[in-house]
């Protein structure tokens, strides 16, 4: 099955429009992957809350998209990284409400939700990478802290 | 190194390319009009890719008298800009990548290089290849004036289709009397959601509309941003005495919006621009009515 071309990609997190590629990068992917429309829609708009931290936060990155697999399930993980100066206290900045920026802080807690496999690597002062995975077939799990 | 600026027995390279090219400008020209770059793109007569391949020739030779063979912003290089750009274009348009164009560009060097090999036989052999040398860096920025004004133009266009684009996509239509609505298409960033915001306000004002929809069909993605917009835009809206309704939400925009953890309680929402309107006429009080038969219908 030939779908990593079109679905690897390392784009780059630089401004306004940068956003625009990568959400369309991302919609792109999960079409061909065969996600269906609502997950392609979330998996998306994680995206577009993600790579906005990392522009607005972050002071820019870029965003890499790789195609996994396991136990014969397809899915897309999608990683942003930027050097800016980190997140503090990951658990607030993860709940709903709590904005650094003016906005409504739900961008990254909603972004959790909005997939199935959500991990963030911080440190503070050197930059923060957030990896999310999202797969075509499987039921979304029941989280315990929602 | 003797630093004769002029006199000194044999000029300085540059120079020996600038009078070569003078003196064979009638057949460099002739040969160019063979080379696919021109022949393509003068096609109603050979005498006119003749004349064009002239002109570039005349431009290289000032180029080469002011000795600034490797500087692409020469004073020289600015009579043929122009004419370059349209090559370039009339290419593109042709399917032709930027590379291949490129490549089309460096075509030009060999034939002339084989004339000013002939003409300078009887040089001795380092001065043929200080001249060749120079003649080869003064083809290579020609190439690469051609990219930049190509490029340049790329980039004005990509400029103006920007603003276009704020520009267009934001149409205020009076649906109703007291009722405007606002289709909304593609992304919905900061400058747009402005733009939108400014313009809604004032036609609510202008057309003491007390309704105003916000059609967001054509918006791809909400996230918490957009979702921020279009609050703020409620919000100014019913500061102004009127009310606003969001419609045109998806099913897998509500989904995803429910996921996200946006509040949207505050915002009336309706599926379709025609339920927004149907909410708007009931709370006017217009109803509408099916024709009774036999009355306004005439056939």
């Amino acid at each position: 099955m030939d779908t990593a071309a079109g679905v690897e990609a390392r784009l780059p997190i630089r401004s306004d429009m940068d956003l625009v590629w990568v959400r369309q990068h991302v919609r792109h992917a999960a079409a061909k992957l065969g996600f269906s429309l609502v997950d392609q829609t979330k998996l998306v708009t994680a995206a577009s809350e993600l790579a906005r931290n990392t522009l607005v936060h972050g002071g820019g990155g870029q965003m890499e998209t790789a195609q996994v697999t396991t136990g014969g399930n397809g899915g897309l993980r999608l990683t942003f990284s930027d050097s800016g100066p980190g997140i503090p206290d990951l658990d607030r900045a993860l709940s709903d409400g709590y904005t650094s920026g003016g906005g409504l802080g739900m961008g990254l807690g909603g972004a959790r939700r909005l997939v199935h496999d959500f991990t963030v690597e911080t440190v503070p002062g050197s930059g923060t990478s957030v990896r999310v995975t999202s797969w075509v077939s499987r039921p979304p799990r029941l989280r315990e802290d929602v | 190194m003797p630093q004769h600026e002029t006199g000194g027995a044999p000029g300085a390279p540059a120079h020996e390319v600038r009078d070569f090219l003078r003196r064979r400008s009638e057949q460099i020209a002739q040969r160019w009009a063979d080379e696919p770059l021109f022949r393509t793109v003068f096609t109603v007569s050979r005498e006119e890719a003749v004349e064009a391949g002239r002109a570039v020739v005349d431009a290289l030779a000032r180029v080469a008298d002011s000795r600034r063979v490797e500087d692409p912003d020469a004073a020289g290089f600015s009579a043929v800009r122009e004419q370059l750009a349209r090559m370039g274009a009339a290419r593109s348009r042709a399917g032709l990548s930027a590379a291949q164009v490129s490549s089309e560009l460096a075509a030009l060097l060999p034939p002339v290089d084989r004339l000013l090999v002939a003409d300078l036989e009887r040089e001795r052999p380092e001065r043929l290849r200080e001249c060749s040398t120079a003649l080869t860096v003064l083809m290579g920025t020609l190439r690469l004036v051609a990219m930049q004004t190509a490029l340049s133009e790329i980039q004005a266009l990509t400029d103006r289709q920007r603003l276009q684009l704020l520009e267009v996509a934001t149409p205020v239509i009076k649906l109703w009397d007291g009722i405007v609505a606002v289709p909304l298409i593609g992304t919905l960033d900061s400058a747009r959601s402005q733009v939108v915001m400014e313009t809604l306000l004032n036609a609510v004002v202008d057309q003491h509309a007390r309704f105003a929809i916000l059609d967001i069909t054509g918006v791809p993605t909400v996230d918490s941003l957009v979702a921020q917009h279009l609050m703020q835009t409620v919000d100014a809206v019913r500061l102004l005495g009127a009310e606003c309704v969001v419609s045109g939400i998806r099913p897998a925009i509500a989904q995803t919006i429910v996921h996200l953890g946006l509040d949207l309680g505050t915002v009336k929402t309706r599926a379709g621009l025609a339920d927004a309107l149907g909410h708007c006429l009931d709370e006017l009080g217009a109803n509408i009515v099916a024709a009774a038969p036999g009355g306004a219908d005439r056939r």
